[in-house]
């Protein structure tokens, strides 16, 4: 596999990016997911491996294997709910973030709410 | 007579038992999350609870137990749209039985009226009542989005729908949600631009009851007063001589008899708290030509409760009445609300009552 750099070089902070020099090269290894223990309140989610392309196709991946979990992380429309987020190794991404192979991705809420 | 009483909290779901005349609390569910609604379906005696919960969505959890274990089932939801502004449901407002084995029928605040014909294992949403062009009409009444508080299934004839919609009116269909018209004549909204005071399709209607045994006579509450209908709500007259004031949430109306009915009212508008800060019901026992306002076991001194559109709940014998507040307060009366008795006072913010073993 040739080597990545890690994130955008752009110094996007928002989102975590996988871009080589030459544009975006999906890699559908395998990603570790794990989710925050408070959604663990609500239905089982151990931490487990899945493959994509990018953050939404590993958790699609992951929703296969445990459907009732995509309507905690997702809304009706497929979006990643509002007071959810999602780590990418160490930065914050979005759903179209690419992802690599040993890459590690992390469902948590975000902080909000009394 | 009701054995039961479920109050959906903030912090969770509370279920009182009675024993005589004496409410406890027997068992609570789901504490720590906001529970929107919970529903005893007549038919199988399975509950159902709404959560509403802050990071992970809505969900829909039911019972068949009385309450001791709960399964999720499948919680309505929008199907895929186009664009990136598609829609999603945030709360289940209103959850009703249909007649049919497993009919549910379920309104969100999100604005989608929600049919499953297999006890919630599915939902479809309803596209006549979606696609109609008036719904564009629909106003966010306190909420981002508007929705659908009451559904009121004709006991008499269970293709003909009732709705009301914050802020967007009172809504039939006669044909068990095929099509659909707004039908708030006589309803008017004095807050709005006098060119649309009148309008049917962004009325705010708070609350909206059918009488079981007469289903011709509906009670509203509207955010600028109450309105009554005796033909089915075809045409509404505005009720004046409610008081101490014509602002408020709740409404409930007698099981058997369509000209008895109650309301909790409050300072209007923004304010929302008890006139003069005592807590007061008022009933009427004429189809709302008089009222009496019912205080006693009710605090009359600097008492701030705000008692929400769900926070009034009538049993199915119309003998027992109850009331939760915003502060956490639940009152029974067992005598149709001449006096009320406080059954618990340190709960979460209470969004919802309903009985169950009527």
């Amino acid at each position: 596999m040739r080597p990545w750099p890690r994130y955008d070089p752009t110094g996007d902070t928002t989102a975590a990016r996988i871009v080589p020099p030459d544009g975006p090269i999906y890699d559908r290894g395998m990603v570790r997911v794990s989710f925050t223990p408070n959604l663990r309140r609500h239905l089982p989610c151990p931490s487990l491996d899945a493959s994509g392309g990018t953050v939404g196709e590993v958790l699609a991946q992951v929703f296969v294997q445990q459907p009732r979990l995509k309507g905690y992380v997702l809304d009706d429309q497929a979006r990643l709910r509002r007071h959810v987020t999602v780590y990418l190794n160490s930065r914050k991404a979005d759903l179209a973030a690419p992802v690599a192979s040993g890459d590690e991705v992390y469902v948590m809420q975000a902080l909000s709410g009394g | 007579m009701a054995r039961r009483l479920m109050a959906a909290t903030r912090k969770g779901l509370f279920i009182l038992e009675r024993q005589g005349e004496s409410w406890q609390i027997a068992r609570s569910a789901f504490l720590g999350d906001p529970v929107s609604l919970a529903m005893s379906d007549p038919r199988d005696g399975r509950l159902y609870a709404a959560l509403k919960l802050g990071h992970f969505g809505v969900k829909l959890h039911t019972s068949e137990d009385e309450g001791a274990t709960w399964q999720e089932v499948a919680c309505p939801a929008f199907p895929p749209a186009e664009g990136e502004n598609g829609p999603s449901v945030l709360e289940i407002w209103a959850l009703e039985p249909g007649r049919q084995p497993g009919e549910l029928w379920a309104g969100t605040i999100g604005g989608g009226l929600f049919h499953s014909t297999d006890g919630a294992e599915s939902w479809q949403l309803v596209d006549a009542l979606w696609n109609h062009p008036l719904r564009s009409n629909w106003l966010g009444g306190g909420n981002e989005a508007p929705g659908i508080h009451s559904i009121c299934v004709d006991p008499e004839n269970p293709q003909h729908l009732t709705l009301a919609v914050s802020c967007g009116g009172v809504w039939q269909s006669q044909d068990g949600g095929a099509s659909w018209r707004p039908t708030s004549e006589g309803i008017y909204a004095e807050f709005m631009p006098p060119e649309r005071r009148d309008d049917p399709s962004i009325q705010d209607v708070h609350r909206l009851v059918q009488c079981p045994a007469r289903p011709s006579a509906l009670w509203a509450q509207h955010h600028n007063g109450v309105f009554h209908s005796t033909d089915a709500g075809e045409s509404w007259q505005e009720v004046t001589a409610i008081k101490p004031s014509k602002f408020g949430f709740g409404v409930a109306v007698h099981p058997e008899d369509p000209e008895r009915a109650w309301f909790v009212p409050a300072v209007k508008d923004e304010c929302r708290i008890p006139v003069d800060g005592a807590v007061v019901v008022a009933r009427t026992t004429n189809g709302g030509r008089s009222f009496e306002v019912q205080r006693e076991g009710l605090p009359q001194r600097h008492a701030y409760d705000l008692v929400l559109r769900h926070g009034l709940a009538i049993d199915g014998t119309g003998q027992w009445l109850a009331i939760g507040s915003t502060c956490g307060h639940l009152w029974l009366s067992g005598d149709q609300g001449s006096r009320w008795q406080m059954a618990a006072g340190h709960l979460p913010p209470i969004y919802a009552l309903s009985f169950a073993g009527a």
